[in-house]
């Protein structure tokens, strides 16, 4: 009985995380971009500096008419917005707190993370296609495109940091953490949080959804729910890889009087790489097609093997 | 009958009713779609069968980037979305064939290599990395050696047919 309250307890928790976080994601890239911009931002919705706002805007989501085009192919255009979604709700299972506060301490919690993030990609790509219109396909296509290119340095970044701990369990990564990870692991830092941004199609790399070419990609058709969900899932992306980024890279729930607070510092240091990746949206343009793929294949690819060699002297050393 | 047995049972339907509407779908998309739920409920088999290694490494590379490329060519080809794209070839009867006789053979070798194996639930041995890195590169190093040549022989391919207009 005990066992049964315990998991239902931890699916409880990573629920609720899956359920704020991006929200408050969300919050943070309204006011850090309204800011940096010198503009307020909402300030009305709630009172206190607008922190309803995402309250409000998903009641004026709810209210809207769900539309599907007559060409559309009807159930996978449903569809696709839970398979971009759920993905992360999964993965978010596997990343650790503390030592035992996690969903499911899987001995190969890393390749369980990186494997079921591949899959939400799917949701962008039958949306693209199933939407029956030229600026979706050719944003699903950007999608692709986009996901092969930067899928190989964002693995190999990983592994770099799994072969420095000896484990593929995210729990054993965090725990082999050291200070001197933030000088030998930085490029793979860099590489994992430049490849995590352009498989989440963030700015600098949304190519895919480029408002001014592609009105905005495979998710021109949608809207209501379904777009929410698919805005949901962007955040809920972002979560997941600073969380991952943390782990692997910060420590995880490592920090002063890590015993007590350790489930707040892995929040704190998600919270930092989130802020990161709503910094990078505001001070940097979109990249190009063929700048994005250059940057993947000449630039990040030999930045991680480079990485994954020096890795291997140290851990040999 | 154990939960196993029931939940492999389940998983097993899944597969080959996913597989046989791959197929059978009358477009092209939904044949791609339908093998991303195939190659899913066959990792679900590597889990029953304590390979947990091989079924992530399944999700990865086959859900997460064989079918986005399969997808990607569709795209990048001619986009059949109407009805009747998957059933614009004359070669179905010979794919038939080739397939039946695939399926023949594997089955054949698997028979003959685990015919009689019981499999002992209480001495289950989980396909951790650990030990498929120990078997990959002690015990079966030239099978994998040999076999990453196919991966070259592809990568030459792909080479001369890109280079084919470029004279």
């Amino acid at each position: 009985m005990a066992e049964v309250l315990d998991v239902a307890l931890r699916c409880v928790v990573v629920l609720a995380a899956f359920l704020v976080l991006p929200l408050a994601v969300g919050q943070l890239e309204h006011k850090t971009m309204a800011h940096m911009q010198s503009r307020v931002g909402p300030m009305y919705a709630g009172g206190f500096h607008g922190w309803a706002q995402l309250v409000a805007d998903g009641v004026k989501f709810v209210q809207k008419e769900a539309v599907t085009p007559s060409a559309a192919d009807r159930p996978v255009f449903a569809l696709a917005p839970g398979v971009a979604l759920v993905p992360y709700l999964v993965v978010l299972f596997v990343i650790p707190l503390g030592p035992s506060a996690v969903g499911a301490d899987l001995d190969l919690g890393l390749f369980f993370a990186l494997a079921v993030m591949s899959i939400g990609v799917l949701g962008t790509l039958m949306g693209g296609w199933a939407s029956a219109n030229k600026y979706s396909l050719l944003g699903g296509l950007r999608t692709a495109s986009q996901l092969m290119s930067y899928e190989l340095p964002m693995v190999l970044a990983a592994v770099s940091a799994a072969m420095m701990a000896g484990s593929l369990s995210l729990v054993g990564i965090a725990q082999a953490w050291e200070w001197s990870w933030l000088l030998w692991q930085l490029p793979a830092l860099v590489v994992f949080v430049v490849a995590g941004l352009a498989e989440l199609q963030r700015p600098p790399f949304d190519m895919p959804i480029a408002d001014a070419e592609l009105v905005l990609g495979p998710y021109t058709e949608y809207g209501g729910m379904r777009f929410a969900m698919f805005l949901l899932a962007e955040y809920a992306g972002i979560v997941v890889l600073s969380a991952l980024t943390a782990t692997l890279f910060l420590g995880g729930w490592r920090g002063p009087s890590s015993d007590e607070l350790g489930w707040l510092w892995v929040l704190l240091k998600t919270m930092v790489v989130a802020f990161l990746v709503v910094w990078f949206r505001v001070a940097w343009p979109r990249m190009r097609e063929d700048q994005l793929n250059a940057l993947a294949w000449k630039i990040l690819v030999p930045l991680a093997l480079g990485q994954l060699a020096l890795t291997t002297v140290v851990v040999l050393a | 009958m154990t939960a196993v047995t029931v939940v492999f049972a389940a998983l097993g339907v899944v597969t080959l009713v996913s597989a046989f509407l791959v197929v059978t779908s009358d477009q092209i998309v939904h044949a791609a779609l339908w093998l991303v739920v195939t190659l899913g409920a066959i990792a679900g088999l590597y889990i029953l069968l304590a390979a947990e290694l091989v079924a992530w490494v399944q999700v990865l590379i086959y859900i997460g980037s064989v079918v986005v490329l399969l997808l990607f060519a569709l795209m990048l080809t001619r986009a059949p979305s109407g009805p009747g794209s998957a059933t614009a070839t004359r070669n179905q009867p010979l794919a038939a064939v080739v397939a039946g006789a695939v399926t023949v053979g594997l089955g054949a070798v698997v028979w003959a290599g685990f015919g009689g194996e019981v499999i002992d639930e209480d001495e289950i041995r989980i396909g951790t990395a650990e030990r498929l890195g120990d078997a990959l590169f002690r015990t079966w190093v030239l099978p994998f050696e040999v076999l990453s040549v196919v991966l070259l022989a592809a990568l030459v391919g792909a080479i001369v047919l890109t280079r084919k207009g470029a004279r």
